[in-house]
């Protein structure tokens, strides 16, 4: 009993990573039928977010006592950093191949390259000034009456928000690498996040020991998946995103305009990768290949789970979390010793995690010849579905 | 003779005669590093003529050539280390030692044969791509469902090879350089030319090979899987087994390439497998110009080349500039260059910088330097 309970925690905790990795991707996927490669490399952006907050928290006096917060702090930082990386991504690239779900999938792989090099070679403290410089350009148009921003007045107006915005990205950049040394040369070496103290051990419960970082992430990804569910059901943007996945020329006709729906989906689903990069940071050191080891089981997950649909991608994330866990860590053969032979024999080849992914994939391969749309396949009438 | 009558002919035949003297002179002209280089990239031209036949002409995106690539590698390497496997305790290849296993495991076997090792490279391969691919074709899976599925179908051949330590010496490779064939060692100079010579000559039948395919109806129905395969199932033809077959003969192309691309690179493992390997080899077809066989073939030799240059010089840049090329071949470029270049896109370009001038009329009349009409 409470070896099945020990494994079902470290399923959901695997799970639960899965998930905030896939979710973003699921939305991006199922509503714009988009084929983001580069998910996994915002998912990196995010990670690297997180490590460094953590190194300002430390560094910076005023914001020395509330260290032990950075985690908190940085999840909205990653949401907001790769959410603005995505939407330049969206309204450079990928506008143009909209329909085309295989080009999408080749232009995110060079998307994704550049990224990977990118946080190689270039010093972390001019990256992040980067994307401030990034951000205000893209946002602050936003906040500025669209009178001022229309005829040739207009075009000086936008033209000034972006020196402004370079410029302040220069200094933020000059600022961070005179503050934090580390963050001053380019390196591609891992880095580490370090965990506040608060989040370090376990609680006890009934006998056994959950890891309090495995919990935070498990939280973290409810918390995600909560707010993500409200906003498409609740909100009148999230309304308007359905609508535009059930029938764009319909929704442009009634005044949807489908161009923002767009910059929105991608910028949450990006934003999204970006917490997943939190709680990827948490686990393990930080690279710039951290996140190709997530994105083909993100998209295994999108496709077993059924394209378009949160409560498979939810299902699917777990059952490959417990299954990796019962497979990978060789806990089947500790519940159930007595096992006919032949059997045992496959499960202990198979008891590795990277033998585990070969078994799991397999499996799924398997489910797919029974169902080729997934847990939860989308309705139509199309003849291509 | 009837056939060097028109002028086309003629040109032909020069261009062929100049392609084989220059693969005959190639060993002297080029510094032994460069040519075993240039003998790597020609073998992976193969592989880029069946990501052609599949993508291009079919349009089924496959991110999973690397398995197959990887198995003709696999099954050269290993008769390559069971013919020189005598001198070593229990007659078995060296690494085996360092695992404790002193029986051959059984698939090895086989491998002894030179004959089954020359047609496994090719048949094996197929018949798993001809057997995955009917799964995936069979359910109607198609589009990015099939990539996704071929990639994940590649994490499961790597995971599998990069962890059988025992079985094929799991993430080390086989190595093949210093194994013996025909009483040379097969990284010798000699060995390396004649392998230079193989690939380049087997470019060339697969490329008549791939030509032969296309060429007729059969080529016309996979065309027509790429344009619109309702359409095809409806006119009453089954895509199912056309997808298959040609899945399958590209997996056979890919075998070889694998095969001469070990022989040469002095080494076979996992990392032949990996993601971004196979999807290296969509980008070749693409720069090339898909659905264009001889694009296939310049866009692997030459993208290659020039990342052996570049990375060279500026170690960092490739991978941006690579990157970038994916992105401009998609948005910029749909049809590769050669495509552009077939549809026009030269008398454009000079038309666009002012050096050709056209008049506005339809057909399309180009001027002379005097301005006056050509006839």
């Amino acid at each position: 009993m409470q070896l099945l309970l020990e494994s079902l925690f470290n399923g959901v905790a695997i799970g639960s990573v899965l998930l905030v990795a896939a979710l973003g991707l699921a939305i991006v996927f199922g509503l714009m039928g988009v084929i983001n490669l580069a998910h996994g490399e915002l998912m990196m952006l995010g990670a690297y977010s997180t490590y460094i907050t953590q190194l300002i928290f430390k560094q910076v006096s005023f914001l020395k006592p509330f260290y032990d917060s950075y985690v908190i702090v940085a999840i909205g930082i990653a949401f907001l950093v790769s959410g603005t990386v995505g939407i330049l991504l969206e309204r450079t690239v990928i506008r143009r191949l909209y329909g085309s779900p295989l080009e999408t999938l080749l232009a995110t792989w060079g998307v994704s390259l550049i990224l990977q090099q990118f946080v190689r070679s270039v010093p972390l403290a001019y990256a992040s000034g980067l994307v401030i410089a990034l951000f205000f350009g893209l946002f602050s148009p936003l906040f500025i009456s669209d009178d001022l921003l229309s005829g040739a007045k207009g075009k000086l107006i936008r033209a000034s928000i972006w020196g402004f915005s370079a410029l302040l990205g220069v200094a933020t950049g000059g600022i961070l690498s005179s503050l934090v040394s580390k963050l001053s040369r380019a390196s591609a070496r891992n880095v580490d996040v370090t965990a506040p103290s608060w989040m370090r051990g376990g609680i006890d419960f009934v006998g056994i020991t959950f890891p309090k970082t495995r919990l935070l992430i498990i939280l973290i990804t409810l918390i995600s998946v909560l707010v993500v569910i409200f906003f498409l059901d609740k909100t009148a943007w999230g309304i308007r995103i359905r609508a535009v996945t059930q029938n764009r020329p319909m929704s442009d006709c009634l005044g949807i305009s489908t161009e923002t729906v767009d910059i929105i989906t991608f910028g949450i689903g990006s934003g999204l990768a970006g917490v997943a990069g939190v709680a990827v940071s948490l686990l393990g050191s930080v690279g710039p290949n951290v996140g190709g080891n997530y994105i083909v089981g993100c998209f295994m997950v999108v496709v077993l789970g059924g394209v378009g649909n949160l409560l498979g991608t939810i299902l699917a994330s777990f059952s490959i979390g417990i299954m990796t866990d019962l497979i990978g860590a060789g806990r089947l053969l500790t519940i159930w010793p007595d096992m006919p032979s032949p059997i045992y024999s496959t499960i202990d080849f198979f008891a590795t995690t990277s033998m585990a992914r070969v078994m799991i994939f397999a499996l799924i391969v398997i489910f797919l010849q029974f169902r080729p749309t997934g847990m939860f396949p989308q309705k139509g009438r199309m003849v291509e579905s | 003779m009837s056939i060097f009558s028109t002028k086309k002919s003629w040109i032909n035949l020069t261009i062929w005669v100049l392609i084989i003297a220059l693969i005959i002179a190639a060993p002297s002209l080029l510094p032994v590093f460069r040519l075993n280089l240039l003998g790597r990239y020609l073998s992976l031209a193969i592989v880029a003529l069946g990501v052609d036949l599949i993508w291009g002409f079919t349009g089924m995106l496959s991110l999973g050539q690397g398995i197959f690539f990887a198995l003709g590698g696999y099954c050269a390497a290993m008769f390559l280390q069971l013919n020189s496997a005598g001198e070593f305790p229990n007659g078995i290849p060296e690494f085996f030692g360092l695992y404790g296993v002193e029986k051959l495991p059984f698939f090895w076997e086989p491998f002894k044969s030179s004959i089954f090792t020359l047609i496994s490279i090719w048949l094996l391969p197929a018949i798993i791509a001809g057997l995955l691919g009917y799964l995936v074709f069979r359910n109607r899976i198609k589009g990015v469902y099939f990539s996704i599925l071929t990639q994940a179908a590649l994490l499961v051949f790597f995971n599998f090879f990069n962890g059988q330590q025992k079985l094929i010496n799991g993430t080390n490779g086989l190595k093949t350089d210093v194994t013996q064939l025909f009483g040379q060692m097969v990284g010798s100079e000699i060995m390396q030319r004649w392998f230079f010579w193989i690939s380049a000559i087997l470019v060339i039948l697969a490329w008549f090979f791939a030509r032969w395919i296309v060429r007729d109806r059969f080529g016309n129905i996979l065309i027509g899987i790429r344009d619109d395969e309702a359409r095809v199932r409806f006119t009453g033809y089954n895509p199912v087994m056309f997808k298959t077959i040609i899945f399958s003969i590209a997996g056979g192309l890919a075998g070889i390439s694998g095969a001469l691309y070990t022989v040469q690179s002095g080494i076979v493992s996992p990392q032949f497998m990996t993601v971004p390997f196979s999807i290296e080899m969509v980008i070749w077809v693409a720069v090339g110009g898909r659905g264009t066989l001889l694009g296939a073939i310049l866009g692997a030799v030459l993208i290659n080349y020039a990342k052996s240059l570049v990375s060279e010089a500026l170690p960092a840049s490739w991978m941006f500039i690579q990157g970038g090329l994916f992105i401009l071949v998609v948005t910029a470029l749909p049809e590769g260059v050669l495509g552009w270049i077939r549809k026009g896109g030269l008398k454009k370009l000079l038309f666009l910088i002012g050096i050709n001038k056209k008049l506005e009329t339809y057909p399309s009349l180009e001027v002379n330097e005097q301005g006056e009409v050509k006839s």
